[in-house]
């Protein structure tokens, strides 16, 4: 999976916890919530979406990882690739 | 001691068969009765008494995503008040301002949702959500209602089983007595039917109602009734105190003339007519009133075989013959249990008849069950009266609570 298909799911689950909000004009390289309404308990949606629809983990100590969306697709390309490996 | 007079400035609602006092009103004058099938969980399609309010109509996306189905029937029925009062969020005079919201229970429905949904993954309490606190503390509703209206006074709900929507607006008139708030946000609200337990523990009490006709299930003082219609709803009202109405040119539609909140201490479940006759005739009381000066008993029957019966010989107790412009009614036939909603609801639908002079009655009456025949009770058809001064609300719950209202016709 590319980065970004990567940044795509994220985009999408961000588009589900935050359905008021217009994301056509979300920077990648900017802070997401710097952009957009995005609280903590939020942010915890992020990766409790990534945990149930895609099994991905994200312990604690790497959610800065999720800052932006480059960084997602950064982050995450690794875990997503690591888990098709395992089929 | 003489205590401030507290009136009612607005009322904000949302029921199955309507999501407006003028809606709601009308339809129990027209007969009409909303209570649908619904699929439960695990349990496949019961009967349910189903609200239809928008609620983005005061909500954003994401607050629906994140609160309660409670929180947004008390926030609708919060802000539909205030516009009735004459008044937005803004007016308010925030740390003033107190929420009291009755309910009967709060968390069984998020609770299950959490269940349900880890259930899909093996029961792993990693999947369990993050908002299951917030959703799930007992005040989660009032809370969200302070979170809406930006109101910092004290917003808490009162757990009271389903003598809880009297509740709500006696403990603000209590509160606006006392002075610890200036204007109060109050009555019930109920989310229970997204709950499949009290479905199940109904059942399981052979208390659920069922018949061919959702419409015709709740029926009580019939003779054929068979339990209980679970319905989602609220009522919320604007209380003030009587100077501060007046100051600001409130509409007022009735004001709080006596209360009582008594305990049977004898059942879980089954109510006891001596307590409850207590409670009316302390509230009685306290208003200063005998009897006959109530023109509508608003009951709480819920059409349960035993608990009618028993709410019959309280009344009959306290009013007997000789009340000849008593009238007595029940809404649970048209919109069914509403549980923490249901006290509130009730008197709500009560409240137009100081000004059109008309008891709207109890329908699905086809046999009236001779232990229910109390003298005065409106049956089937609205019944066009030459009083309407006084109506006691009578609202009770499991455990043995009980609460009664009284509100009159204010007069100048």
């Amino acid at each position: 999976m590319t980065q970004d298909e990567v940044k795509k799911i994220v985009l999408d689950i961000i588009a589900d916890i935050a359905p008021d909000e217009d994301l056509s004009q979300l920077k990648p390289d900017v802070r997401l919530r710097d952009q957009m309404q995005l609280d903590s308990m939020d942010f915890l949606d992020i990766v409790m979406e990534l945990r149930k629809r895609h099994g991905i983990e994200v312990p604690e100590a790497d959610y800065l990882k999720l800052a932006t969306l480059d960084s997602c697709g950064e982050y995450l390309a690794p875990k997503f690739a690591a888990l098709a490996a395992k089929g | 001691m003489s205590l401030p007079r507290i009136v009612i400035t607005g009322v904000g609602l949302t029921s199955p068969n309507g999501n407006s006092l003028a809606e709601y009103r009308g339809n129990l004058l027209a007969g009409v009765a909303r209570i649908s099938r619904t699929e439960i969980r695990y349990m496949g399609p019961l009967l349910a008494g189903v609200c239809t309010f928008d609620p983005l109509r005061y909500q954003k996306k994401k607050e629906l995503r994140v609160g309660t189905r409670a929180g947004s029937i008390g926030i609708y029925c919060a802000r539909e008040a205030l516009a009735d009062a004459g008044l937005t969020a803004e007016h308010l005079v925030k740390d003033r301002t107190g929420v009291f919201v009755g309910i009967t229970e709060h968390g069984n429905v998020e609770t299950e949702n959490e269940i349900y949904a880890i259930s899909k993954f093996g029961y792993d309490t990693k999947f369990w959500s993050h908002y299951h606190n917030p959703r799930t503390v007992a005040n989660n509703p009032a809370g969200e209602i302070s979170l809406s209206l930006g109101t910092t006074g004290p917003a808490y709900t009162i757990g009271a089983a389903c003598a809880a929507g009297n509740m709500g607006l006696i403990h603000a008139t209590q509160l606006l007595r006392l002075g610890e708030v200036d204007f109060a946000v109050c009555g019930g609200v109920s989310e229970s039917i997204h709950t499949f337990g009290i479905y199940a523990g109904f059942k399981s009490q052979n208390a659920l109602a069922h018949h061919e006709d959702p419409n015709r299930a709740s029926r009580p003082f019939d003779k054929g009734r068979n339990g209980i219609v679970i319905s989602e709803g609220g009522a919320l009202y604007t209380l003030e105190r009587l100077d501060d109405a007046l100051r600001r040119g409130a509409k007022i539609y009735a004001e709080i003339a006596g209360y009582c909140v008594n305990s049977d201490a004898s059942d879980y479940v089954l109510p006891n007519p001596t307590r409850q006759a207590e409670c009316v005739r302390t509230a009685l009381q306290r208003a200063a009133m005998s009897p006959a000066d109530v023109h509508i008993v608003s009951t709480h029957a819920t059409a349960t075989p035993m608990g009618d019966i028993q709410e019959c010989e309280a009344i009959r107790a306290v009013f007997g013959e000789g009340c000849p412009e008593t009238w007595v009614n029940n809404t649970k036939s048209f919109i069914g249990h509403a549980m923490g909603a249901a006290g509130a609801l009730e008197l709500a639908g009560n409240l137009p008849s100081f000004s059109d002079l008309v008891v709207h009655p109890t329908i699905n009456v086809d046999d009236l069950d001779p232990q229910c025949a109390l003298p005065g009770l409106v049956l089937n058809q609205p019944r066009k009266v030459a009083r309407v001064d006084t109506i006691l609300n009578n609202s009770f719950g499991m455990l043995g609570i009980n609460s009664t209202l009284i509100v009159r016709r204010y007069v100048g």
